[in-house]
């Protein structure tokens, strides 16, 4: 699937213009509130009509479609279930108002754990429920290609970590082009495997979820606090102490118990801030975790802080050090180091199902 | 029972409800129509419109029944074509005294019905528009549905001011009885002729009946609608 976007769009204090031609799998648009990811989702819907379009899904131009022609699937940040239908009505609103069978119902179901659900009626849904239920409505449309504008934003921390497996799922099994709007790094360092950052209007940063996060230069339009590399990792033994060993590509780390069998792929997040570099392999350290690779690039900001992007044999990991320990380490391109990660320092919510590249 | 009434408030009393029924059910669906395209719709001529449905509320009846009277009377603009091609006339027949009605109760009728459209979430519309609907089956499937307590509402209201109409009526298609002569005329006559008190009391102790029972069916049709599409 490719999906081509030629779009601008005047608003009051700024001008939104994209060029983008996005590959399958799940992009996130990310940026602050206002840099125009809700008006680009929405022009592909249809349900505003940009200054200048071309929107192109697989070769077909959709810009003069009105938006019930368009086949394009969108999950709301408000679920907006129909209040005068049960969920199963709800769910096959497409189906029976197209007069056609509906398909793949009970593999959906099942993805989305909505079952029990099906006599309910949306008012009587808690909002995880409500947004999982809202899914599952626009994947029964058959859609050929899903919008999720924010489907998290409104949930609390709790149905937020309820939700994302199903999205995984959705983006593993499916292999229905995703295009996800977000503001939250963690969610998108989770989710994505093409990532477009969005700055007033015009696009930052492009490319592959695993370059984007790793990448010393466009970490500081991610927001410094929250930036971080994702490793793929694979699940190799729960040890009896409460630690899961898991091995990269780098070697193996332990992290605090995370379910799954061995064997299992995960994507975890570790973030700049919680990565330490030494030059010399670290002895009588309490950290557990010590990956040795070679500096690929340094990225100095305006503050205090330097970015350091490590490359531990194909897989990149981002530190955030001070410029004074980077002057004091004469760190620099090429050099080989150990990156030191506190187990704990990863959180449950960090780590997400099966890694996904594209 | 039936000694209760004379033939002649009989007569008022079922013609009235017949009056008043059919000027609803007629004008229900122009009303579902106006008030849409007044909630939802932009288009030049927007203000025009929202003016020439209200001003029967505004107008003294007696202007909109000679306007009637003008337009649609055997010598009227529209009336002459009626007459003319179908033989059909709107004067000084029941069908004309349904009409006066509907035109009066018209703007009552189309305000509830568009507090409803308004108080419908558009983005439930969109949402229905990204599943596959086009605005007519978002209509029929999602805004006419959850708006259904607003349109009942409206029809009870156009009812019961149709009912009560006499100004334009009276001027339009006069007061004959059997024919245009409904129950606001009828009291109006019986107050008219000595001895008749007795007669128009009981026809005004009709008119607070028939009032009261509409809108207890209205009260109740509506909360069950309102159950029924807050979700729970």
């Amino acid at each position: 699937m490719t999906l081509e976007l030629r779009l601008n769009h005047a608003f009051p204090d700024f001008r939104l213009e994209v060029d983008l031609v996005l590959p399958g799998g799940l992009t996130c648009l990310f940026g602050r509130s206002g840099s125009g990811k809700t008006t680009i989702v929405n022009a592909v819907a249809g349900l505003l009509r940009p200054d200048g379009a071309e929107i192109r899904l697989d070769g077909v131009p959709l810009q003069d479609l009105p938006p019930h022609r368009r086949e394009v699937g969108y999950v709301f940040q408000d679920a907006r279930l129909f209040p005068h239908m049960t969920v199963a009505e709800n769910l096959t609103y497409a189906a029976r108002i197209r007069r056609r069978p509906v398909e793949d119902f009970d593999r959906i179901i099942g993805l989305l754990g909505i079952g029990s659900l099906l006599p309910r009626r949306p008012g009587t849904l808690s909002g995880g429920e409500r947004q999982r239920v809202a899914i599952g409505r626009a994947l029964l449309s058959r859609p050929r290609l899903l919008l999720m504008d924010e489907p998290l934003a409104a949930l609390d921390e709790a149905r937020k970590a309820e939700i994302l497996p199903y999205i995984e799922a959705l983006r593993d099994e499916t292999g229905l082009p995703v295009l996800y709007v977000s503001h939250s790094l963690p969610e998108v360092a989770r989710l994505a495997t093409t990532i477009v950052v969005l700055e007033a209007g015009k696009v930052a940063a492009f490319g592959p979820a695993a370059d984007i996060l790793s990448d010393p230069q466009t970490a500081p339009h991610l927001g410094l606090r929250d930036a971080g590399a994702v490793l793929t990792a694979r699940i190799e033994a729960q040890e009896p102490d409460g630690l899961t060993r898991l091995m990269t590509v780098a070697g193996p780390i332990w992290l605090p118990r995370l379910e799954g069998i061995p064997g299992r792929e995960v994507r975890v997040r570790i973030a700049a801030q919680d990565v330490i570099l030494s030059r010399a392999r670290p002895e009588g350290l309490s950290a557990l975790n010590i990956l040795p690779g070679t500096i690929s690039a340094l990225h100095e900001g305006q503050g205090p802080g330097v970015l350091v992007r490590l490359d531990l044999g194909g897989v990149f990991l981002l530190a955030r050090l001070t410029r004074r320990s980077a002057l004091a380490l004469e760190l620099a391109p090429g050099l080989q180091v150990h990156a030191v990660l506190k187990s704990v320092a990863v959180a449950q919510a960090d780590v997400g199902g099966a890694a996904a590249q594209g | 029972m039936l000694d209760a009434l004379s033939p002649e408030e009989w007569l008022a009393l079922l013609l009235s409800l017949r009056v008043s029924l059919v000027a609803m059910l007629v004008s229900l669906p122009f009303g579902v129509l106006a008030a849409y395209a007044l909630a939802r719709g932009r288009f030049p001529g927007h203000g025009l419109l929202n003016g020439m449905i209200h001003l029967p509320l505004i107008l003294p009846p007696v202007v909109t029944g000679y306007l009637l009277l003008l337009a649609f009377g055997r010598q009227g603009w529209i009336g002459a074509l009626l007459w003319d091609w179908f033989g059909f006339t709107f004067a000084f027949r029941w069908t004309g005294a349904a009409l006066a009605a509907a035109v009066m109760a018209f703007p009552l009728m189309v305000r509830a019905i568009k507090l409803a459209i308004e108080a419908v979430d558009p983005k439930l519309e969109e949402a229905a528009s990204t599943l596959g609907a086009s605005r007519l089956v978002v209509f029929l499937t999602v805004t006419l549905p959850l708006i259904l307590p607003g349109i009942i509402a409206g029809a009870v209201l156009g009812f019961a001011k149709a009912m009560g109409e006499f100004g334009a009526t009276i001027t339009f298609v006069a007061n004959i009885p059997g024919e245009t002569q409904t129950l606001p005329t009828a009291i109006y006559s019986f107050l008219q002729v000595p001895g008749g008190d007795a007669a128009a009391l009981r026809l005004v102790a009709i008119s607070v009946v028939v009032a009261l029972v509409a809108l207890a069916l209205s009260e109740w049709l509506s909360r069950r609608v309102a159950t029924r599409i807050a979700g729970r």
